[in-house]
């Protein structure tokens, strides 16, 4: 785990949250590059999963494993869930679902990067 | 489209619909959180804070009950989902007061300790939209 990464997640799932909370207040729904932008985040997200879950067997640091790898597991589902959630529903409210799973993994990155650094 | 939504209501409880889905959404990644933190409170850690860990796991399966009566959208389900809206808001202001009290039975950050305050008091605000969401819904 790199911090480096864990920055780059998070600040792309801030950009993705912030995107979708301006076209909610908007009244918008889902469009093609709120997609894409949700795409590139779980692109993201899944290279941080496999190289955290490296980094998780190979350091000979004291983090909580099972903490930790709930969090990477975790982090690659929200947004799949929420698309799949958000695309049911044509109106704002869909491209709210999607600010509601942008804004959960931003909090899951952070609290990644929490335990990686501190341990649990 | 919200229009859509409410005209779409009065055929039926559509609570899984307009600003519905918003909710459910809130409600699952609570839900999956509270319940994976306490399940994992209760197998690892028990003895630490039973109680605490218990009310953690207890909260966490009344979010996953709300986010399923929510997604079924029938008249049963409607009241499956006040029931649960109900608890929460009991829960959060009865535990809520309690760690604000004596902080000693609650030594780590439940869902519902000091408000919701760990989960940016989202567990404080949850329940009363989601009874105003209800009312709405009512079938």
């Amino acid at each position: 785990m790199t911090p480096v990464l864990a920055w780059a997640t998070g600040v792309l799932a801030l950009v993705v949250t912030v995107l979708a909370g301006l076209a909610t207040a908007r009244g918008r729904r889902i469009d093609d590059p709120l997609l894409i932008g949700a795409a590139v985040l779980e692109l993201g997200l899944l290279v941080q999963a496999v190289i955290g879950f490296v980094a998780l067997a190979v350091t000979d640091r004291d983090v909580d494993g099972v903490v930790f790898s709930g969090y990477l597991l975790t982090s690659v589902l929200v947004v799949p869930l929420g698309a799949f959630w958000a695309v049911g529903e044509r109106s704002r409210w869909g491209t709210g679902v999607l600010l509601v799973a942008a804004a959960t993994t931003a909090i899951l990155v952070v609290r990644l990067e929490q335990v990686w650094r501190t341990g649990g | 489209m919200a229009e859509r939504a409410r005209s779409a209501g009065s055929a039926g409880a559509q609570m899984r619909h307009g600003p519905g889905r918003v909710l459910v959404a809130v409600y699952a990644v609570l839900g999956l959180s509270a319940t994976v933190r306490g399940a994992y409170q209760v197998l690892a850690r028990f003895d630490e804070a039973p109680l605490a860990y218990l009310l953690s796991l207890f909260a966490g399966l009344v979010y996953v009950a709300a986010t399923v009566a929510l997604v079924r959208s029938t008249p049963a389900s409607w009241r499956v989902a006040l029931a649960a809206v109900l608890v929460e808001l009991v829960g959060v202001v009865a535990v809520g007061t309690l760690t604000v009290l004596d902080a000693a039975d609650f030594p780590d950050g439940t869902v519902w300790g000091h408000y919701g305050r760990d989960y940016g008091w989202v567990p404080l605000v949850l329940p009363l939209l989601g009874l105003a969401w209800l009312r709405r819904t009512r079938p």
